[in-house]
């Protein structure tokens, strides 16, 4: 497939410094003397960040340990199966898939659609563009504490704008049917910019003469937006996409300080399940458990979608 | 032959800064005390203590009290751990006990100890051996505004059973009052409700024998009844709208507002509430009340009986003597009573409450001294697995998304897999 020739993106980066067809060394000699340089280092700093800590927590799953002194009382699977037992980890996991669909679904449209308007060079573009990415500099927890203002039921912005239409204002983030809506508003407008971010860089790196010479065959804007713009930047929507998915299979700094996942687990996500159970009650065994499902469904995924969706990147 | 005297003068001044550096001891004492004034009390105490007892240096570090429980067991298994930690005692020191992090200070206190108050002691003993000296203690129970109480014809001194407090709710709501204020987001001061129904409904002996499993555990007849006269409360809608996102001091502000007429909450929210409240003087004494919660019709529990917490202090594995020496003297009658003199506790040390000087902290006082068996919150108690489970389905029956039957079985299935 036609690809973008000067392609700016994370995507680009990635390329040249991982796939292998990409770069041409230009012996074997030599790439073998970078390799047992580079390699060790590395493979050791992996290792010891990386693989001992996951490998720590699996060992820990299989223990009832609070966390005080050596784990000594094995129980096997036990955790694993308490964990899926648990109605609140399931609730947890379907708000992890909600956050995924509001991504897939609201805030990569929305990015794509204002990358597309801010992407043209024209006054106060740039200006409008910072303005779209300013959520996305500012720190989750902050974020969180700012939105748990606005959401308040007595003083908050909500509360204001529901009384000045004469109604009773709601408590968005206490009810139980409402928590998790409120949080997935943060989460696109938090998120949206930094993905036209991504689109705005793919689409200054395109190719104009391809849209210039679809148009002098005769197309009309929105043609060549369907036609030419939209497939050049599919790369980019793939990664997009990728990025969309691993956060929100992680987000946790914005739920804690919004709810803590509450009222009643309502608006748990996976972490913040984890956190509450393996730190707050210092079931480090079940906790450990809970994230060792969590690594398994990230990479599971990670892999699967480099396979069929980032094949020839 | 100058250099020589001048390398012989040096290291002469190396040698005697190592060995002042090595008389000195520094106790490191962690807390999670967020009333300013206190904290320059305790400051005050420390600095005292170093000017009686040259060479020892008591450096106070702080951590937030959530932040604080989650950083525990990491804290007490690092090499540089605090000497003085703070405790709620209950289920987690009996697991850091056993997990051998603390220091048994028995002898260390042997005399000492016969000056405190018993049952506050034997919160952190454990087999007989002494683990930490405890430092106040607090009751729960109803304050209450005066005037929205009276707006609402409602006596506070009537309110005796349950079904009275029932009844005042709902006088209450028909005067346009909201009747109780409650932290719901902290799920804990929502824990009190159903803790203090189940004290009176089955008492001391119906909670040790959930302890040992017996009668169903927390399962058991007791529990059950305590979330279904909780429901009955919850279904009266007694609580400020938006409950659930309420953290606790933004709850406690909102009664020293003025905004409810009642809270339950440990004795301490009485002064608490003024500094929390909007305008920062909150209530005034002579529009606070306070009543005992009201007892259930049947149930086992003695009208007396308390829930509420002991509070302590103990010292980690290793810790110098001065840790402890430094404890025994911020547990003394002198530091006790002056705390007491500015109504931030309950003393433990016998004798000290004579330093209290409100007439309200002499009522809970008397009230402690009065109860034969004082429950520690369940939540502390429990320990940190099975206490945050009773926390939880609390709140969950306060929300309307668990049974009681669902939420009793609940906790009974985390203390089966216990930890």
């Amino acid at each position: 497939m036609a690809r973008p020739v000067a392609n700016v993106s994370a995507m680009g980066v990635a390329k040249t410094s991982f796939s292998p067809l990409a770069v041409r060394g230009p012996s074997w000699d030599g790439r073998f003397t970078v390799l047992i340089l580079f390699l060790p280092p590395a493979l050791l700093l992996f290792t010891l960040f990386v693989v001992l800590p996951i490998g720590e927590a699996a060992w820990y799953s299989g223990f009832n340990w609070n966390g005080f002194g050596k784990p000594t009382n094995w129980i096997g699977f036990d955790n694993y199966r308490f964990v899926l037992e648990t109605r609140a980890f399931w609730l947890a996991l379907r708000n992890n898939g909600l956050i995924i669909a509001v991504s897939l679904a609201v805030q990569l449209p929305l990015a794509l659609t204002l990358a597309l308007m801010l992407a043209e060079r024209f006054r106060g573009a740039v200006a409008l563009r910072m303005l779209f990415f300013m959520p996305y500099i500012l720190a989750e927890i902050a974020t969180g504490l700012i939105f748990s203002f606005v959401y308040d039921g007595d003083y908050g912005l909500v509360a204001s704008i529901w009384r000045s239409f004469g109604a009773e204002p709601p408590h968005l983030l206490a009810s139980t049917d409402t928590a998790m809506l409120a949080v997935l508003i943060v989460v696109v407008w938090k998120y949206f910019g930094f993905h036209m971010m991504l689109f705005i860089a793919a689409l200054q790196g395109l190719d104009k003469s391809l849209i210039e010479a679809a148009r002098i065959d005769g197309a009309t804007r929105s043609q060549a937006l369907r036609h030419v713009v939209i497939p050049l930047l599919y790369p980019t929507i793939r990664l997009s996409v990728f990025f969309a998915i691993v956060g929100s299979l992680q987000l946790f700094d914005l739920v804690m300080p919004l709810t803590r996942g509450g009222p009643a687990d309502s608006s748990n996500t996976m972490v913040s399940f984890l956190y509450n159970n393996g730190i707050s009650r210092m079931r480090v065994g079940y906790g450990s458990a809970i994230g060792v499902i969590l690594f398994a469904i990230c990479v599971t995924f990670a892999f699967t979608y480099k396979r069929w969706f980032m094949r020839d990147e | 032959m100058r250099l020589l005297g001048k390398l012989g003068l040096a290291a002469a001044a190396c040698l005697l800064l190592a060995s002042a550096a090595a008389a000195d001891t520094t106790v490191k004492w962690l807390h999670i005390e967020v009333n300013p004034a206190q904290v320059k009390i305790w400051e005050e105490v420390a600095r005292a203590y170093e000017a009686s007892h040259p060479g020892v240096k008591v450096e106070m570090q702080f951590l937030e009290n959530e932040a604080y429980k989650a950083k525990l067991p990491t804290i007490l298994q690092s090499k540089d751990r605090p000497n003085i930690i703070y405790s709620w005692a209950g289920g987690v020191l009996k697991a850091q006990i056993e997990a051998g992090v603390l220091d048994d200070i028995t002898d260390q206190v042997k005399g000492y100890s016969d000056s405190l108050t018993p049952a506050a002691l034997a919160a952190f003993t454990s087999n007989g051996r002494v683990y930490g000296l405890p430092t106040a203690l607090s009751q729960v129970g109803f304050l209450c505004n005066k005037e929205l109480m009276a707006k609402a014809k409602v006596d506070p001194a009537g309110i005796k059973n349950w079904d009275d407090l029932l009844a005042a709710v709902k006088a209450l709501k028909a005067a346009g009052v909201t009747p109780i204020v409650v932290g719901g987001a902290d799920k804990w001061p929502l824990h009190f409700y159903w803790t203090h129904l189940a004290v009176r409904i089955g008492g001391k002996a119906a909670f040790e024998a959930a302890l040992r499993g017996e009668d169903g555990g927390f399962a058991g007849e007791t529990f059950q009844k305590a979330g279904e006269l909780f429901k009955q409360l919850v279904d009266l809608q007694p609580f400020q709208n938006g409950f659930l996102g309420f953290k606790n001091p933004q709850a406690v502000g909102y009664f020293g507002d003025g905004k409810a007429a009642m809270t339950l909450a440990i004795s301490t929210v009485y002064h608490l509430q003024r500094a929390l409240a909007a305008d920062k003087v909150g209530l005034s004494d002579d529009k606070i009340c306070w009543f005992d919660f009201p007892v259930v019709a049947g149930g086992k529990g003695a009208p007396t009986d308390t829930l509420g917490g002991i509070t302590g202090w103990l010292t980690t594995k290793g810790s110098p003597k001065e840790a402890v020496d430094f404890l025994k003297y911020f547990v003394s009658k002198e530091v006790q009573t002056r705390l007491a003199a500015g109504n931030f506790i309950i003393p433990v040390v016998q004798g000290a409450d004579a330093g209290l000087n409100n007439s309200f902290m002499k009522l809970i006082a008397a009230n402690l001294a009065k109860s034969n068996y004082h429950q520690d919150f369940y939540d502390q108690s429990l320990g940190p697995s099975v206490g945050r489970v009773v926390n939880d389905v609390t709140a969950e029956i306060a929300g309307g998304s668990m049974s009681p039957q669902e939420a009793a079985k609940a906790i009974e299935a985390a203390r089966k897999q216990g930890n």
